[in-house]
């Protein structure tokens, strides 16, 4: 496996973008390339990447990029593929697409690479919305986030609906390689996408990528919120190499969920009631990932009057 | 060698003859044939090519771009539904100049649904940046799948090209069709090479994010491979001939065209029909002829317009209809003629695949050589619909 000390400093997505400061995709897109190497070639759907990255004359690939549209990572990579393939060139082909252009329009096209087992590398994006638009509801979205299509109205305040099972949909197609990772746990995420670039046919990479502006944070909390959010379980780092799942990463104490929403403005409007239902779907998922064997299920529900107390972190990120 | 074949089979051995690398592929009536003697040929050892069963039309074009931008010689086809399926990837490919051939197999496009010849498919694509032209007989799809590599892949053009054969009327039947023999496809059309590909040794940036400050020089670029793409098919239509001794005239073809004096401008199967037509009317003295329009894009501006310079009067034959009035055939012409004072007379027929029968063309010829005489005629026609008089 590759150190970090012995990873390579020659950029392949080099500085010079202009992706937000603390941009989740951006340092995702970074690392996840420096394990990949220069015999990589890239497609990126529709997305802020494609902005920040490639806006012509500027471009900040040097590896062989290529963009089309939206929804069709899956048949764009099938075809680049194929093309390497006939021509007896030995090339990683990697898409990056975001959750909107996985979870939602891009489905059908990731879903056909899937089934056809293609020899390519798909790696989702998911900053929970769309944000290359400004910040919309997508199937990716989290229970009660606020996003511009989830308005905190006097009615009805923030997502309705909880986050799409993307990962149990993806491994249903019977996959070689479905991994779950965090720029918060490097090693992790190091381990992860070298495994994926030393195997055959469809590895899905999914990826946790905050958005600076889509969430409402601090700009230097990047890494700090991803750390967050897998201990109190919102996401979980794991991987599913052949149908057979295994927890890569296990945080030792359950954190209430709310020690992740006070990091970021979009949940900020969440009732008590709201906050203890997402607690209660992370609970499931929490048990689900991690209870062994006939232990009991955990779930820490925060007592009342700590719920609106204002933190010293809340105070920090939006004021008293 | 001759063979009685379909123009499907005839389409997919043009593709086979071509070498083609990559095939992605979805079925669709009246294409379908296509890609399933492609599949034959690739499980049978014929053709050695990708062949991928994409899991629908949009993906199918996404793929092909992919295939073609990492340095594929690509091909595909689809019809009507499927045509519009893929329409925003048709524009994506254009511009980005990646010289894939996708024949359509012309159906109405619903609603309401329907599975028979109509234009009105591939005319909704008629700006996506696509070469266009539409075939005679299943010989000229065979040999036009060939031309349209040639035609595409030519480094003054790099553009696709979308060879359209009438849905049924040719896709499923049979016509005798001289097959070219590998060898003489070979010396007609060399192995693929761009210039500009996905190759991590010479590392590409393809399709970037396009401000205004550059998106207008690359529309014109394009417009101008359009024009560069006149000369190509002339070019390639005359080595063809030399070497086939098939000559489909280049944009355009003509039939007893010398001294006439009415002509009617047709597509695809209808010219066939309407070559009886002329034949007879010449026969009774008339000075009668044929423009067959074989490329629509880019459109032979020059040639409709050394042709009507002879002529009283010009019939348009329309496939499918512009909301607004007349079909985009007869627009396209009227805008090409445009100074010219010859009465332009538009037919409408055939549409959501009806027959066209020799008895609609004597009709056609009639109305246009009555305007011809200065008799009040209708611009635009509609033959044999119920609820209309011509």
């Amino acid at each position: 496996m590759i150190k970090i000390k012995e990873l390579s400093d020659v950029n392949l997505f080099t500085s010079g973008h202009t992706a937000c400061p603390g941009c989740g995709v951006a340092l995702s897109i970074r690392n996840a390339i420096r394990v990949l190497g220069k015999d990589t070639a890239v497609y990126v759907p529709a997305s802020c990447a494609v902005v920040f990255g490639t806006t012509f004359p500027y471009g900040a690939w040097k590896v062989p990029f290529f963009h089309t549209a939206f929804e069709n990572t899956g048949a764009c990579l099938t075809g680049m593929q194929a093309a390497f393939e006939k021509k007896g060139k030995k090339v990683t082909v990697v898409g990056f697409a975001g959750d909107g252009g996985t979870y939602d329009i891009g489905l059908q096209s990731m879903s056909g690479a899937a089934e056809r087992n293609e020899d390519v590398i798909y790696i989702c994006l998911d900053n929970e919305a769309y944000m290359n638009t400004g910040i919309q509801r997508s199937g990716g979205t989290p229970f009660g986030a606020w996003t511009t299509t989830t308005p905190v109205g006097s009615k009805i305040q923030g997502n309705q609906r909880f986050k799409k099972n993307l990962g149990d949909i993806v491994v249903a197609h019977e996959v070689p390689y479905y991994a779950t990772l965090s720029i918060g746990h490097p090693l992790d995420f190091i381990r992860k996408v070298e495994k994926a670039k030393n195997m055959k046919g469809f590895r899905f990479l999914h990826m946790f990528t905050p958005c600076i502006p889509g969430w409402k944070m601090d700009p230097s909390k990047t890494v700090e919120v991803t750390k967050r959010a897998v201990e109190s379980g919102m996401w979980t780092l794991y991987e599913v190499e052949n149908g057979e799942k295994k927890v890569t990463y296990k945080p030792g104490k359950m954190r209430s969920v709310k020690d992740y929403l006070n990091m970021q403005g979009r949940f900020r409007h969440m009732s008590e009631e709201d906050v203890n239902k997402l607690q209660m779907w992370v609970c499931k998922k929490w048990n689900l990932h991690y209870r062994e064997k006939g232990a009991p299920d955990v779930c820490e529900i925060a007592p009342h009057d700590e719920r609106h107390a204002i933190t010293e972190e809340h105070r920090e990120m939006h004021g008293p | 060698m001759k063979k009685v074949i379909t123009g499907d089979h005839a389409v997919a051995i043009g593709a086979k003859l071509c070498r083609v690398d990559v095939v992605p592929a979805f079925p669709i009536t009246p294409q379908t044939l296509i890609i399933e003697h492609i599949a034959d040929f690739v499980n049978n050892g014929e053709l050695d090519t990708k062949f991928l069963t994409m899991e629908s039309e949009h993906s199918v074009m996404s793929a092909a771009a992919g295939a073609s931008a990492a340095g594929a010689r690509v091909f595909t086809a689809t019809s009507s539904q499927g045509l519009a399926f893929m329409h925003e990837m048709l524009y994506a490919i254009a511009p980005l100049r990646l010289p894939v051939v996708m024949a359509n197999a012309s159906r109405t496009l619903g609603g309401p649904p329907g599975i028979w010849c109509e234009y009105n498919d591939s005319m909704g694509a008629r700006d996506s940046g696509w070469l266009q032209l539409y075939v005679e007989d299943n010989q000229e799809a065979l040999d036009m799948i060939i031309q349209s590599f040639r035609i595409a892949e030519d480094k003054r053009v790099l553009l696709p090209v979308m060879p359209c054969l009438d849905g049924f009327v040719l896709t499923h039947t049979v016509e005798p069709v001289d097959i070219p023999s590998q060898e003489d496809v070979d010396s007609l059309l060399a192995p693929y090479e761009p210039d500009i590909v996905l190759d991590p040794e010479r590392p590409a940036m393809i399709g970037t994010f396009m401000p205004a400050e550059y998106i207008m020089e690359l529309r014109r670029q394009t417009v101008g491979a359009f024009e560069c793409a006149k000369d190509v098919i002339r070019e390639v239509n005359t080595e063809f001939a030399q070497k086939f001794g098939r000559d489909y005239g280049g944009l355009v073809d003509t039939y007893r065209m010398d001294d006439a004096k009415i002509a009617l401008i047709t597509m695809g199967t209808v010219t066939s029909t309407s070559r009886e037509v002329v034949d007879e009317l010449r026969q009774k003295g008339e000075k009668v002829g044929i423009i067959k329009l074989r490329f629509f894009r880019p459109f032979p501006c020059e040639d409709l317009k050394k042709l009507a310079s002879n002529l009283d009067a010009l019939g348009v034959f329309d496939r499918s209809i512009s909301y607004h009035g007349g079909g985009p055939v007869y627009n396209e012409v009227r805008s090409a003629l445009f100074g010219m004072t010859i009465p332009v007379i538009n037919h409408l027929a055939g549409l959501g695949g009806r027959d066209v029968t020799e008895e609609q063309i004597f009709k056609m010829f009639e109305l246009t050589s009555r305007a011809a005489k200065g008799e009040k005629v209708k611009e635009v026609n509609w033959h044999n619909t119920r609820g209309e008089t011509v």
